[in-house]
């Protein structure tokens, strides 16, 4: 079936706003709802979502995990798809929430149901919208850094990259190890701050080694933590989410910058 | 062997410091990775080959009783010895039973991660038995009294120049002007003075990377050849090996080698791979006259049975320490005991209780990198993520990280007040931000901005804009 015929139905897609992306940059929902009603989707935003739980999966808290993780399930499992703007809060949900319930049968199945049908949005729009480009303009000089979740539990690699290329006017340079971690590692950056810092400080010397005017990753956790440093070092580097410049939404400030 | 795991924070922000360090760290960083992603490349199977080995290790975990059996009935049938150790204090003693037998003073060591956790060079030492290292990196490191500080290359935390100058501190009975400048001299000295070590030793101690269940044998590889001294030239061979380095069968030790020394240091086979089988036989031409075998559970047999028994698999190569980001960063000392990196986070509170190494499976980004290059394919984030519920479960986690979680998660499970609270965050952050939209002081997240600026949000929450717009920006 082709998901953006005309005749059949639209795809009902639920996006997983996330709770970074929520609460620092709206811009990558509004994005994310672009790039999936570009490619044919009807877009929903359920309105229960707070965030998928892993603070607290990371943390050792069982309890309070499976509690939203139940919530995130009970509001999402209606859709077609699910669909975030995150490696690592789609990984949550399509590997982790599996593994989370796997005691407790009735909820396992509502898990791996849900699992089956969420996506990372690149993996998305490429593996099953099929789509081979988007219509977007950007005259720059690019970097693309693979954060960890998506790449190593989604298989998120080529998706992105395949996008940017369409993109007219972009130049895609690859970094030197653009698939080592940034050391964000969510409260680990604050909890070994200083080891967080040399792994930041490793790779942002790569980012600059290889002299982009852009720096674009698809998790807002890891784009904060390599923005948040550059500035720290004074770089002229702009961040951006992949999905802003996929989508052509360049408007807004870019992360942690000014213009 | 003392440990420093509680004290983990203040042992990284050390190495951080330690220029010299660093520099060797980088060598980790480069070498290690590239040889072994150059030597998976040139074999297209390599993922069938660690499926397989996997499949040969979770056999023998599920039947580790009846293999034991086996092992042991052939190496009595060889004419060895095996003595069973529940515990390191155990194990030290047999060791010195042995010595005593044998009026040994002076045994020559080949590397083994065991000795170090049963911290045997300490205990022989305190009974006037001298031990002698005859890895490299092991005399190195013995020389400077210290630690190793990665399983399969034990100074790895230190440059030519710090070995050149130990050496000349050492071995004062060479002339001080010798050339020490290549790292074959340097070898080359050591083998000199090592050589009469060999000969002069009563016992020697190796480990074993697999124990032949089928024929009762045990076998190193290594790349220095010194093992094959170690257990050939003196009277006595003692193996120290603990339970879980069983194989069934001679064809499955081929097997896992294939991956081992690939996802160690790249190599298709180490230099030698050395099989030994009981004490010499009358046709021999060599080999010692008595043949031990210490099998040391210390903890394991628990594990067999708990969530953590997939971390038997391990083959101790060495691969998820080479592609961790936290221990390029900081090395291996910093870990405070014997198993550094990725398995030591998730093997060492195993042996030596969560209470004291509680630091090193939370020391961790997730990223998944150890658990993609295992050749045992064993979910290491997964069980240190185990660890951390258990932490949790215990109240041993620290109390402000509780709290933070437990009012967070209070919200998150109640969607409308989430909806106030971070739309009032989101603004404030939002002014604290300024034209420059970033924040370079923030209470509370000191941890952040200590070395990196947070950015600021632009305002309003996704879901207030998505509201008021009714989904159009
Ligand atoms: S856990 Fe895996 S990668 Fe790490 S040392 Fe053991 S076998 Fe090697």
């Amino acid at each position: 079936m082709d998901p953006t015929s005309t005749q059949a139905p639209p795809v009902q897609v639920a996006l997983f706003v996330t709770c970074l992306v929520d609460i620092f940059r709206p811009t990558i929902g509004f994005a994310s709802i672009k790039l999936l009603e570009d490619a044919g989707c009807e877009v929903h935003v359920p309105k229960v979502q707070t965030c998928c739980g892993q603070p607290a999966w990371n943390s050792g808290d069982r309890e309070n995990t499976l509690e939203i993780a139940k919530q995130v399930i009970a509001a999402f499992e209606e859709y077609d798809y699910i669909v975030a703007p995150s490696g690592s809060c789609a990984g949550m949900i399509k590997v982790h929430y599996p593994e989370l319930f796997e005691k407790i049968p009735d909820w396992h199945e509502r898990a791996l149901k849900l699992s089956a049908k969420t996506y990372e949005i690149t993996g998305f729009l490429i593996d099953i919208l099929e789509v081979s480009k988007v219509n977007a303009k950007h005259k720059a000089k690019v970097s693309y850094h693979d954060s960890c979740a998506g790449l190593r539990e989604l298989g998120i690699s080529k998706q992105p990259r395949k996008l940017l290329k369409s993109v007219e006017g972009l130049d895609l340079v690859e970094m030197k190890d653009c698939e080592i971690c940034c050391g964000f590692g969510g409260t680990f950056a604050v909890k070994y701050s200083d080891i967080s810092n040399s792994i930041v400080s490793e790779k942002t010397a790569n980012i600059v080694a290889t002299d982009p005017d852009l720096l674009l990753a698809g998790d807002l956790g890891c784009l904060m933590n390599m923005a948040g440093k550059l500035k720290r070092q004074g770089s002229k580097i702009k961040v951006r989410h992949v999905v802003e410049v996929l989508a052509g939404l360049n408007d807004d400030k870019p992360i942690a910058g000014r213009d | 062997m003392e440990i420093n795991s509680p004290q983990f924070k203040l042992n990284a922000k050390t190495a951080l410091g330690d220029k010299q360090l660093q520099g060797a760290l980088g060598h980790v960083r480069e070498n290690f990775t590239g040889k072994r992603a150059k030597a998976r490349a040139q074999l297209p199977q390599f993922d069938d080959l660690r499926q397989n080995a996997r499949a040969i290790k979770d056999h023998v975990l599920e039947h580790l009783d009846v293999y034991l059996e086996l092992y042991e009935q052939k190496v009595l049938e060889s004419g060895g010895m095996v003595h069973w150790a529940r515990d390191a204090q155990e194990a030290r003693g047999i060791v010195l039973d042995i010595c005593r037998k044998t009026n040994a003073k002076t045994v020559t060591k080949g590397k083994s991660m065991i000795s170090e956790e049963i911290g045997l060079n300490e205990f022989l030492q305190d009974n006037d038995i001298e031990p002698i290292e005859t890895d490299l990196g092991e005399y190195i490191i013995q020389l400077r009294g210290e630690n190793p500080s990665h399983i399969i290359a034990p100074a790895v935390h230190l440059n030519m120049d710090q070995v050149r100058e130990e050496f000349r501190k050492a071995h004062t009975h060479l002339p001080d002007n010798r050339p020490l400048n290549e790292p074959q001299s340097l070898l080359s000295e050591a083998r000199g003075i090592l050589r009469e070590k060999f000969l002069a030793a009563d016992i020697g101690i190796t480990g074993a990377n697999f124990l032949v269940a089928e024929t009762g044998t045990s076998v190193i590889v290594t790349n220095e050849g010194n093992g094959d001294l170690t257990q050939t030239l003196p009277r006595v061979h003692v193996v120290l090996a603990s339970i879980e380095k069983i194989v069934p069968t001679l064809e499955d030790m081929a097997q896992i080698t294939r991956v081992l020394a690939r996802s160690a240091t790249g190599q298709e086979i180490t230099v030698y791979t050395t099989l030994s089988t009981g004490p010499r036989r009358k046709l021999d031409v060599d080999g010692p006259e008595e043949y031990h075998v210490i099998l040391l559970d210390n903890g394991r047999s628990k594990m067999l049975g708990n969530e953590f028994s997939q971390m038997l698999r391990c083959i101790r190569c060495g691969a998820c320490l080479n592609h961790c980001p936290v221990y390029q960063a900081i090395g291996g000392h910093a870990y405070g005991w014997v198993y550094p990196g990725p398995m030591g986070a998730v093997l060492t509170p195993n042996l030596i209780g969560i209470d004291k190494a509680g630091h090193l499976p939370n020391a961790s980004t997730f990223c998944g990198r150890c658990e993609a290059v295992c050749p045992m394919l064993i979910p290491l984030p997964k069980m240190m993520r185990s660890w951390r519920e258990k932490e949790f479960e215990r109240h041993l986690s620290p109390y402000s990280q509780r709290r933070g979680i437990a009012l967070w998660a209070w919200m998150a499970k109640r969607p409308k007040i989430y909806r106030f609270v971070t739309s009032i965050a989101a603004r404030c952050l939002s002014v604290i931000g300024g034209a420059n939209k970033q924040i370079n002081r923030l209470p509370m997240a000191g941890g952040w901005t200590a070395h990196r600026a947070l950015p600021a949000p632009h305002g309003a929450t996704f879901m207030a804009l998505y509201n008021r717009q009714k989904g159009r920006r």
